[in-house]
This record gives C-alpha cells, structure tokens and sequence, in this order.
C-alpha cells in the first residue's frame, strides 16, 4: 500500500510539516522583536516547496499514493505553486505592517501561516474525503488563529469569533454531505465515489442531498451568497494583513477541492450542482457588485469584490457540462477558465492588498477608500500599482482581469443554449456595476488632493515583490497565453486521469 | 517593415517611457521627449500612405502573429480604404494635442503626455485590428487614459464626467464583448473578423448580433438618444481631451459600424435601417437645435459634434456609395474641424479661464489673427463650400435625397441649423463690442498657437478644395463593403 510513489506523492507536504515544525522551535529561541530568522526561514521553506511542485507540475505526471488517500497531478502541483508562492508575497508586505503593531512578539504569524499552507496542500492532493476535510481543517483553524492574533484588539477578536463560529458551521455542513455520499455509495475514495455513482445504482434522492450540503461548504468557503456573511466583517476585522493571508491562497484549495469534489466525484450529478452554482453565482453577483458600491471601507469593499469574483468563477465551474452530457473539450474550456480567474484572481488581489498594508504602516490603518486620496501625488508608483489592479478587477483590457472574465464568458457561451447567453450578459451587467467601485479608489488616488505631503517609503523587499506582482497584472494582460495553456493543459491531465 | 505596428507602438512605447519622470523639474525634458514621440509615431505612418495601393478591397500592411493560442487569438493588422485615413488622423491629432498641452499644461506634464501618446497607439490599433478580440482590447484599453485624462486635469465637475463617460461606454462595449464571443463560439473558434464577414447568421441571430454591437457602436458614436454623456465629458475634459474625443474617439464607433456591424449582420442592418436613419436624422435636427440654445461654448460644439456625427451614420445606413464614403469623409473632416474648434475654446479658456458665451464679446478687436483662424473653423463647422466640412455634408445629402426626398430634404436642415449655431455664437463671441477689460487685454495668439491653428487650417482648406486624395483611396473599400452590404447571409 506504501510504495515509493507515496511518499514522492506527499513530498513537499513533509517538508512543510518538518520545517513547520522545526520552525517553532527556532523560533523559541528567537528573541528579536523582528523575527528576522524565522521570516527568512518561513520564506525559504515556502520557496522551496514552490520550487518542489512547480518541477512536479511541469514533468506532468499523474501518481496516487498511500492507497489512493492522495494524488499529485499537475493541476494539483501548479495551485500548490502558486499557493506557496501567494503565501511568500503575503508574508513579504505583511511583516513590517505585522512588526509595527507588536504582532510579532512571538513567530505565530509566520508558523501558523506555514500550517495554514500545509492544510491548502493537503486540501488540493487529497483524493479522499476525509483527507480533504482534514486538510480542510487544518485550513480553517490555523486562519481562525491568525485572525484573532492581535488578541487585545476588540475588532480583531470580534472577527475571529464570528469566522469561528460560521466556519464550523459550514465545516459542519461539509462535513453532513460528505458522510451522506459516504453512505450512499460506501466509499471515501473520490475515484470510487465516481465509478459507483455512474453506475446509477444509488438513489439519486440521497445523492442530491448530500451534494446540496457540500456546495453550501464549498460556497462557504468561497465566499458565495448565501454563505458569505462572515466576509465583510472578517476582512474588516482582521489585521491587515490577516485578510490579505485569508483572502488570496484560500480560494486556490477552494477551487481545487471544488474540483475534486464536483468534478471528480460528482460529475454524474453535474446537472444538479450545475443548477445550485448557477444560483449562487446569480446571487453572488448580485450581492457582490451592488452591495460593494456602499462600502467607504476599502477591506470591506475588496470583501464584496471578491465575492462577486467568486460568483464569475463559479460561472466558469458550471459550464463544463452542457444539457447534463459531459463533453471533453467543453469541460476542459470551462474548468480552465475557472482555474485560470481564480489564479489570475489571486494575483490581482495580492498586490492590492499590499498597497493598502503599504499606507497603513504611517500609524495609521489607512483602511478607508478616502484614505487614498492624492496618493499619485505622494507616490505615483505604488498608485499605478494600485490602478493596475483596480483596473484588472473591474476586467479592463488589455490587464489580466479581462482575460479572466473573457475565459469564463466564452466557455459559459459555447456551452449552452439562450439561458447561458443569458447569464453571461446579466454577469457582464453586473460587471459593470462593480467597475462603479474600482473606478471610484482610482478616482480618489487620482482625481483628489492628499491628506498629507508625505511620501510612501518601504523596505527594498516589499518594493521590489510589489513592482514585480504588479508589473506581473499587466504583463499576463498583454501576453496572458502562456498561464492560460498551463491551466488548460493542467486541467487536461486532471480530467484525463 | 511593419509600419502598422510600429504605428501603434512607437507612441505607445514614448509614452511608457515618460511615465519615468515624475518630477517636476524634469517637466521641460518630457515635453521635448513627448513631442519627438508624436512626430516620430506621425512620420511611421507615411510608408502607409506611400505604400497604400489604391482601386483593391484587399487588406494591406497585414500583420499576422498567433497571440492566445488557448483561443486562437491572432494579432492580426491590416488596413482597407475604409480604415486608412484614421491611422494618419490619429497620429496628427495627437501630435496637435501635444503641442497645444505645451503651456497650459503644468501639472503632472509626463502623465499627461503619455495619455495622450498611449492613447494615440491604442486608437490606431482600433482601427488596424483585424482579430475581433484584438479590435476589442484596443477599444476598451481607450477607457484607461482617457478616464484619467478627464479626471486628472479636467473642469470642476470632472469626477461626475469621467465617471459617466467611462461606465456608459463601458456598458456598451461589454454587451458588444458578449457579442464577439457568440460569433467566436458560432464561427467555430475564430476570431477573425473577415472569417464572421464571411458567416451565414439566421435572422433571430442577426436581430440580436445587431443590437450587441449597436449598444457597443451607438453609445461611442454618440447616436441620439444615448448621446448624453458627450456634452457633460467635453464641458469637463481638458482641452487636449475633449480635441481628441471629438476628432477621434467618436469615429472608433462609427468605424465599429463599417467593419463590423454592415458586412456580419447585413439583413439585420437592412431591416433596421429605418430605425437607424430615423435616430440619425432625430440626431441632425432635434441635436442642432439644441446646440443653438446653449450657453457655454463646449457644450455648443459638442452639441453640435452629436450631430455631425448624426450625418455619418445617416450616411452608412442608406446603403449607396455616395453615403457611405461621405460619412466616412464627414468622419475624417469632423476630426479636422471639430478638434480645431475645441482648440479655439482651449485658446480663449487658457485666457478668460470662462467658457460661457456671455463671457465674451468683440475678440477679434482683442485677437484679429486668432479672430481669423476662427472664423474658417466656424466655417468648415456650417458646411461652407472650399472647407473640409462641405465635402462630406454635400455627399450625404445628395445621397440622402437619392435614396428618399423626404430624408434629403430633412438631412438638409443640418446645413441651416449648423450655419445658425455655428454664426450666431461667432457672432456673440467674436464679433460686436468688446464685452469687457478681460477680453480687451487678451493678448493675440502665440507661435505656438499660430502653427497648430495653421496646420489645422491648411488641412481644413486642402480637404475642402481637392479631396480627391481622400476618396480616392475608398472607393475600392465602399465598393467592397456594399456587396457586402447587398448579399444576404440568411
């Protein structure tokens, strides 16, 4: 049962596990209020396993280990990848945000976010349910920790109470479904689960039931109406940084088990989750763009962004099957597009939510839209950062956000009659509000006159990751073939498998 | 070489360049580097119009290189008579707006150069494109600069205009890229735009593609009734802004319509032709009165722009020859005129700092060589035989009243309305008594004012006389494009 490939399978999630642990210890005998050498040894860990999985992910095979309870394929490695290095840029603008607020008293900042990576591992390489939901656990509560980490904070531990409490809720939900497909087919395993449903010997009435509470996990976890009340107020409360942490690598193992789980489990049932994501999307665009447009916050407005991006991603999600037939080249269109937004989502995000750590670090939280007025003025740089971004959001050719939108739109087309067309052009309406709200932060760094005179200055390390993360939105923009025919091919092997 | 390309690129790559230099004190260097960038993107665009072979529909100076690969994306360039004049227009336009930006222009001079500049690249790839994606990145990346370009040095109500220009047009486009990926899914995964000529669309289909690109097209224009963002932008936009809009931007609509919507949905156009030259002439007549009415000088002519415009897709929509090319020579002689007429308004803002018609009175007393220059726009602006604006205006209602009398004879009213605006507000601002010491101490126009007020007015003039170089390379196009236009693809 335990062969070589299983542990090549689970390489990089021992080195996390190893190096997490080590790191603690280290970091007990660290007595720097910088934490100089458990940042360095957190970044390094995360690089090398980014490293480890993108050499996986490139060599494009596909191995089960420890008895089928993991897989590493390349769709797999590459959100990995991508998550390790997300989590690298995190901790880059996060920590002199994180050092001026005393959060680094102790190394829980960079340990927890270690662990949080090892359950988004865990989470994309499970090929079991259990080992989903452990992933998914350790996911969650190494975030419900973060989140409360400036304890003496009322915000923060307000924030954190209510994450808490709906997390394990939506864990719960999660949780019923999964058990309820477990005792409808009698297996764990995904690829099981699969075979004995397309046998069509189990009654369909207990599999929608359980596929109705995994979607509402699921959409809790990315952040879709009607799930997504904890969004607003955990971003809002968390540190700055905190959000920034919870609201990027997250929504990579979101897409990836929604993969796993809808995709390679519950395929046969697609035209019953097909229906719930279009709901959820329908409402999560709605929400999120017009809800969004209120907000004065800027975390709170990202919040509501991303809950309308999640929406257009569960867009592309939906459209892999066409009139309950699974079609090859369409399924691989649409869940390419998905993985392709969500990816590109990320990348967006992160710079954003740097710039605002950014301003923050002048003593004051610099969490109000307002916060930004003149910033051009003050540093065009980190304003056309900030512009880059805004604009991707709002899906602006020729940055990258565009392109995201384009995949999603396209595959949602050609992939159904009159009511996707439909769909397409309400999720394009509703673009349209939202691009109210992006426009509205670069109106205020633009168009208003600064609160003060002073300029923004960061270390070397934040400057140069954030002018390469956001150089990155604009360069993908213009040639963003290369990242789409990763995920395509990415999600060719997945599905070949 | 590829002229096209580096038409596009070379002042997109100057203005990349000047964002570099924020500082004040480099202010005077990216001026000079700004000017080198629009003449050097100007002189790219003569091997076009060396090169240009003339009595073919054939695209020429086709660029072809696989861009997406994950949707068969190509970047494909290419030029017809339909689209070649709009690339010189651009680069010309653009190194007007950047000389006229010289002085009055203080802050932020390298960001607001390189607007322009990357502008100027983005507006002629709308027009080269030949990959639909390709034509809709450029023509929605127009949003970026321009959005700022409104905002950043705009009038007092600049945050209400940028916005309102930006999500109207916004709109309008999205329900257009709705439309580009049915013809791409319906096409069998292309996006090239001579393959969806090539299409047979179903009637339903057609109705529906028509409208996708009516939304995208008609806001742009601006047709009536959805024009109401124009006036608002160009009372707000900046001088350079509101030149660039006119004389450009609004054409990127107009164009939409000839490549796009005419040769993929012909049924469709000809079905809803009515409609379209029902809102057109709504356009030439109902707009004009409007603009007669107005107070403030930027609002007369942008009035008076929706209008003009009225007359070009009046043109396109009543399918012979002669309409056709004479919207697309009132196209071309707008975008002399009209940016010639936003100039004059920059000229006297920069002194009175007042648009309000009242403001003003007797300044040609104050400003006879100025006085003068006006007076030729204002008359290109009615249509007066000899000016650009003659020629295109002749051409559709000729062609109006051969394909309808009663058409003709509503179109002809543009003639009289136009000279009516365009008078009576040259008469309140330029002619009678000086109004007050402002206009009596306004000092005659610069060198610099004189040469971009004089290369307008050579233009202006050379268009009207002999327009010959401008039809000429056309004919074969519009001859191309009415086949099209006739052959039904049900």
């Amino acid at each position: 049962m335990i062969d070589n490939m299983s542990w090549l399978a689970v390489y990089s999630e021992i080195v996390l596990l190893v190096m997490g642990c080590a790191i603690v210890l280290v970091d007990l005998g660290v007595t720097s209020r910088k934490r100089n050498v458990t940042h360095f040894l957190t970044l390094l860990t995360m690089g090398v396993v980014a490293g480890l999985e993108a050499m996986y992910a490139s060599s494009g095979n596909t191995f089960y280990g420890w008895g089928n309870m993991v897989v590493s394929d390349s769709m797999g490695s590459w959100l990995k990848c991508f998550a390790a290095v997300t989590m690298m840029a995190c901790l880059v603008y996060g920590r002199p945000y994180a050092s001026d607020r005393d959060m680094l008293r102790g190394g829980e900042l960079f340990t927890l976010s270690l662990f949080m990576l090892l359950g988004i591992f865990v989470m994309i390489s499970a090929n079991n349910f259990l080992v989903i939901y452990l992933g998914l656990e350790l996911l969650t509560l190494s975030s419900y920790a973060l989140v409360a980490l400036r304890r003496d904070h009322a915000t923060a531990t307000e924030a954190a109470m209510k994450y808490f409490v709906l997390g394990a809720m939506a864990s719960g939900f999660l949780l019923y479904g999964l058990s309820m497909i477990y005792g409808a087919t009698g297996t764990l395993d995904i690829g099981e689960v699969f075979k004995v449903i397309n046998a069509g010997q189990v009654r369909h009435q207990v599999l929608v039931f359980g596929v109705v509470f995994i979607v509402s996990g699921l959409a809790f976890k990315l952040v879709a109406v009607p799930f997504h009340m904890w969004t607003p107020d955990v971003y809002q409360g968390a540190p700055t940084v905190i959000a920034l942490i919870i609201s990027s690598a997250p929504k990579l193992a979101g897409f990836g088990i929604a993969m796993r789980l809808l995709v390679d489990a519950l395929l046969p049932l697609a035209i019953d989750w097909q229906q719930m994501l279009a709901v959820l999307a329908i409402a999560s665009l709605f929400v999120g763009n017009i809800i969004g447009t209120m907000q004065s916050n800027i975390k709170r407005m990202l919040a509501y962004s991303a809950i309308a991006h999640m929406g257009f991603m569960f867009l592309g999600l939906m459209s892999g099957v066409a009139n309950g037939a699974v079609d090859a080249v369409l399924a691989e269109r649409a869940y390419s597009s998905a993985m392709f937004y969500v990816v590109t989502y990320v990348l967006t995000v992160v710079p954003a939510f740097g710039v605002i750590l950014l301003l923050a670090r002048e003593g004051f939280e610099s969490e109000e839209i307002a916060d930004f007025a003149g910033l051009n003025q003050r540093s065009p740089l980190y304003a056309g950062i900030m512009c880059v971004c805004m604009f991707s959001l709002a899906g602006i050719p020729p940055l990258v956000g565009f392109y995201a939108k384009l995949a999603v739109l396209e595959a949602l087309v050609s992939s159904g009659g009159a009511l996707h067309v439909a769909l397409a052009v309400y999720a394009v309406l509703m673009s349209v509000i939202g691009a109210f709200y992006y426009l509205r932060v670069v109106k205020v760094m633009y168009f208003d006159q600064p609160l003060t005179a002073t300029t923004v200055s960061a270390p070397a390390d934040v400057r140069l990751v954030l002018t390469v993360n956001g150089a990155l939105v604009f360069i993908v923009g213009i040639l963003p073939g290369g990242l789409m025919a990763l995920c395509a091919e990415a999600i060719t092997r997945a599905l070949a498998s | 070489m590829a002229w096209l390309s580096l038409a596009i690129w070379v002042p997109i790559a100057f203005g990349c360049f000047l964002l570099f230099f924020s500082r004040e004190e480099h202010a005077g260097f990216v001026r000079w580097v700004a000017l080198l960038g629009a003449l050097l993107g100007l002189l790219v665009t003569v091997p076009l119009y060396t090169g240009f072979q003339l009595g073919t529909a054939e695209m020429q100076f086709v660029e072809k290189l696989p861009w997406i690969g994950h949707f068969h994306l190509n970047y494909h360039l290419g030029l017809d008579g339909l689209s070649f004049w709009f690339v010189p227009l651009s680069a010309f336009i653009t190194l007007i707006v950047v000389i006229a930006g010289w002085e009055s222009i203080k802050e932020r001079v390298n960001q607001y150069n390189a607007a322009f500049l990357i502008l100027s690249g983005l507006m002629i790839g709308v027009f080269s494109a030949l990959d639909g994606m390709l034509f809709y990145v450029f023509f929605e990346a127009t949003l970026i600069p321009m959005y700022l370009i409104i905002g950043v040095w705009g009038g007092p109500r600049k945050i209400y205009a940028a916005f309102k220009f930006f999500l109207y047009t916004l709109l309008g486009s999205l329900l257009m890229l709705i439309t580009v990926i049915y013809l791409y899914s319906r096409s069998g995964g292309s996006f090239d735009i001579l393959t969806w000529q090539q299409m047979k669309i179903g009637a339903t289909a057609q109705t529906l593609l028509f409208f996708g690109f009516f939304a995208a097209f008609a806001v742009k224009v601006p047709m009536w009734p959805i024009h109401t963002w124009l006036p608002d932008v160009h009372v707000e936009a900046p001088t350079g802004g509101s030149v660039i809009l006119a004389a450009i931007m609004l054409k990127l609509g107009a164009y939409g319509f000839l490549r796009f919507l005419l040769p993929i949905v012909p049924d469709a156009a000809h079905q809803w032709a009515p409609l379209m030259i029902t809102l057109s002439l709504v356009a030439v007549i109902y707009i004009g009165f409007v603009a007669i009415v107005q107070k403030d000088m930027k609002k007369l002519v942008a009035y008076s722009s929706v209008a003009h415009m009225g007359f070009v897709t009046l043109g396109f929509f009543i399918f012979n020859d002669l309409g056709i090319s004479g919207g697309i020579v009132q196209m071309i002689a707008h975008g002399f005129v009209s940016g010639a007429m936003f100039l004059c308004i920059g000229v006297l803002y920069d002194r009175v700092h007042s648009r309000e018609i009242a403001a003003y009175g007797g300044v040609i007393n104050s400003m006879p060589r100025f006085g003068a220059f006006a007076m030729l726009f204002f008359m290109a602006n009615c249509g007066l035989p000899g000016t650009a604006g003659f020629v295109g205006e002749w051409m559709v209602i000729l062609a109006s009243v051969k394909f309808n009398f009663w058409v003709g004879f509503c179109a002809a009213w543009a003639v009289i309305l136009g000279a009516a605006y365009s008078l009576w507000m040259f008469k309140r601002v330029y002619f009678g008594d000086i109004a007050n010491q402002q206009v009596r101490e306004m000092p005659d126009i610069s060198a610099r004012e004189y040469l971009i007020l004089g290369i307008l007015a050579i233009a202006v003039l050379f268009m009207g006389v002999y327009p010959r170089p401008f039809t000429d390379v056309m004919d074969a196009s519009v001859a191309h494009l009415l086949q099209q236009i006739a052959t039904s693809k049900l």
